[in-house]
């Protein structure tokens, strides 16, 4: 026994280490991605037995009004949150400066990132509030009536966005600010020499040295746009009228809500989200495997 | 450096830059500024609607107090720092394995798994929504701290593989090779050899899951109810209900519910920043 082990640990070894992880892992995470397919195609209401529907599901979805909202919402998210990015490169170019106490300022305006999407919420809705909230003294300032965001339909997903920029522009900030310490001070000089400035200096020699800091914070920013989910709870429920729903609530509220329990239907919701996240995770593995090849 | 350094500038430009600096940042924090004074202000203030105005009186301790003396918030943070605690030891010390495993062994498929690690770990919560609260019931620990926390511990350990295994590849690989010619069997090159090097990495990983965990609200509102069991992101949501336009309780609640994740980030700013940045500079 202990001979086997001796002669084969480079093989065993593995099998040993990975183990309790991947048990983990598959039975959270892998599994029930495949059960979640499964139960799309059932009519479940979570206790009694399931029904197998087909894709009585999926046709549902096509002509579900909410669904619609939902899937128009996520696309505003998408594009509205892109702007941490440049937002987050700003705020970066600000404070990549030597002065004294700059890091505590670095941190300070770190700070939204690393308090709670709830806490985050509940500060938005109160500076959006009608009566006494900052942001109406400040359009009474120029003489606009009050607006009450969270209860517009038209405005109130972009009133939630706004709220989710403040902590990701953060986290884009801090991977910019990480990246700019990285960036080649001989490249800027010869640069300099030559009367590069400014914008063009800025397009041509920095931003594609930053070019890993911009595709991770590419990929956090679409992933934190398609989850999100705790402000939109937080922040209106879903209203006004279901408006500001997004799939990730929407499937949610389905799944479980004083609406009932309609599993087959949220797990078909899910599928969809999933199938657009694919398109991104897909992208972000290929890349990876460039990478791993050319070590 | 870019953009231009500031002491190159002329001095008008300096001075701006440095008046500049904390006006920007006052506007930054503006909303959480203004939460941090309204958990200081009396109910009549509340009453009479001076919520930007300077307070009338500062009741710090009574309205601090009074959220403990009436609601559960103390249970609630008490259950955050149990499902926040081992969830870090958990995923942590299982990533520290994987990883190792990963990044050190060549087999079939390793790229494989490592994918499925990574690929996991950006998944949509919802599509594993509805399976894990049924596991979690069928197990007998819905409602309960440790289902929480296992979940938790599972999903991360998919990060935290991703950032483990990529750590251990950076490492010189001599050494494993100079302690297998030695005789050293695995397990103890794992544990004497890799594992005193991981430490940053270790600390890196810690803190920035402890943030995560304790603020994730999404899971504590599938997986748990009522104050015995949630965590203080779920507990701060179901207080909201319940105080309505008690804005001075509403903001101490936050304040608090912020607290440790700030504290923690103060602390061990250095390694949180470079397990975020993680793959920013390459």
């Amino acid at each position: 026994m202990r001979d086997y082990w001796r002669i084969n640990q480079q093989r065993l070894a593995p099998v040993l280490f990975l183990m309790p992880g991947l048990l983990m892992f598959v039975v959270y995470v892998v599994i029930p991605i495949f059960q979640s397919v499964n139960i799309s195609f059932y009519a479940w209401d979570g206790l009694g037995e399931k029904e197998y529907v087909g894709i009585a599901n999926y046709v549902e979805l096509m002509d579900d009004e909410a669904f619609y909202t939902s899937i128009k919402n996520n696309v505003i998210w998408l594009v509205l949150y892109m702007l941490a990015i440049p937002a987050g490169l700003f705020v970066a170019l600000f404070l990549n400066q030597n002065v004294r106490g700059i890091r505590i300022y670095k941190s300070l305006f770190f700070f939204p990132f690393v308090i709670s999407q709830v806490v985050v919420g509940l500060v938005f809705s109160w500076f959006y509030d009608p009566s006494y909230g900052l942001f109406n003294k400040v359009l009474g300032f120029f003489g606009a009536d009050p607006m009450a965001i969270l209860a517009d339909e038209d405005w109130v997903t972009y009133g939630i966005i706004i709220a989710g920029l403040w902590p990701q522009t953060a986290y884009c900030m801090i991977l910019y600010l990480t990246g700019l310490n990285a960036v080649d001070s001989e490249q800027i000089e010869a640069a300099r020499l030559d009367n590069a400035k400014g914008l063009k200096l800025l397009w041509y020699i920095i931003l594609p040295q930053l070019r890993p800091a911009t595709f991770i914070a590419m990929v956090v920013t679409i992933i934190g746009a398609l989850r999100s989910f705790d402000l939109v709870s937080i922040m209106t429920n879903g209203g006004p009228w279901g408006s500001s729903r997004v799939l990730a609530f929407y499937m949610y509220e389905q799944a479980f809500s004083e609406y009932g329990f309609r599993m087959g239907y949220g797990a078909a919701i899910a599928v969809v989200l999933l199938a657009i996240m694919m398109i991104y995770i897909v992208g972000f593995l290929y890349k990876m495997y460039r990478d791993e090849r050319g070590y | 450096m870019f953009p231009r350094p500031i002491e190159k500038a002329t001095p008008p430009a300096r001075a701006l830059y440095k008046i500049a600096l904390p006006i920007a940042l006052i506007i930054w924090l503006l909303p959480l500024l203004a939460v941090a004074l309204t958990s200081l202000r009396s109910q009549a203030d509340i009453l009479n609607g001076n919520y930007w105005g300077w307070p009338t009186s500062f009741n710090m301790l009574e309205n601090y107090t009074a959220i403990f003396e009436n609601t559960p918030i103390g249970q609630y943070i008490f259950n955050s720092f149990r499902v926040t605690i081992p969830t870090v030891i958990g995923a942590v010390a299982l990533s520290c394995m994987t990883g190792f495993a990963l990044a050190v062994y060549k087999f079939k498929g390793n790229l494989l798994l490592f994918f499925l690690f990574v690929a996991g770990n950006f998944v949509p919560f919802q599509i594993l929504m509805v399976p894990v609260r049924d596991f979690t019931v069928n197990l007998g620990i819905y409602n309960t701290i440790s289902g929480l926390a296992l979940f938790h511990i599972a999903f991360q350990t998919g990060f935290c593989t991703l950032f483990m295994r990529n750590f251990i590849k950076a490492l010189p690989f001599e050494l494993i090779e100079a302690a297998r010619v030695e005789g050293v069997s695995e397990i103890r090159i794992f544990w004497y050899v890799v594992l005193p090097l991981m430490k940053p990495a270790i600390a890196a990983l810690s803190v920035l899951i402890f943030t995560f965990i304790w603020n994730d609200y999404f899971w504590a509102t599938v997986l748990t109810q009522g104050a015995d069991t949630q965590p203080i992101t779920a507990g701060l949501k179901s207080l909201n209900g319940q105080w309505l336009s008690s804005w001075h309780l509403i903001s101490a609640g936050s304040i608090l519910a912020a607290m440790p994740p700030v504290i923690m980030f103060f602390l061990m700013q250095r390694h949180f920043i470079a397990g975020l940045t993680l793959g920013a500079v390459k």
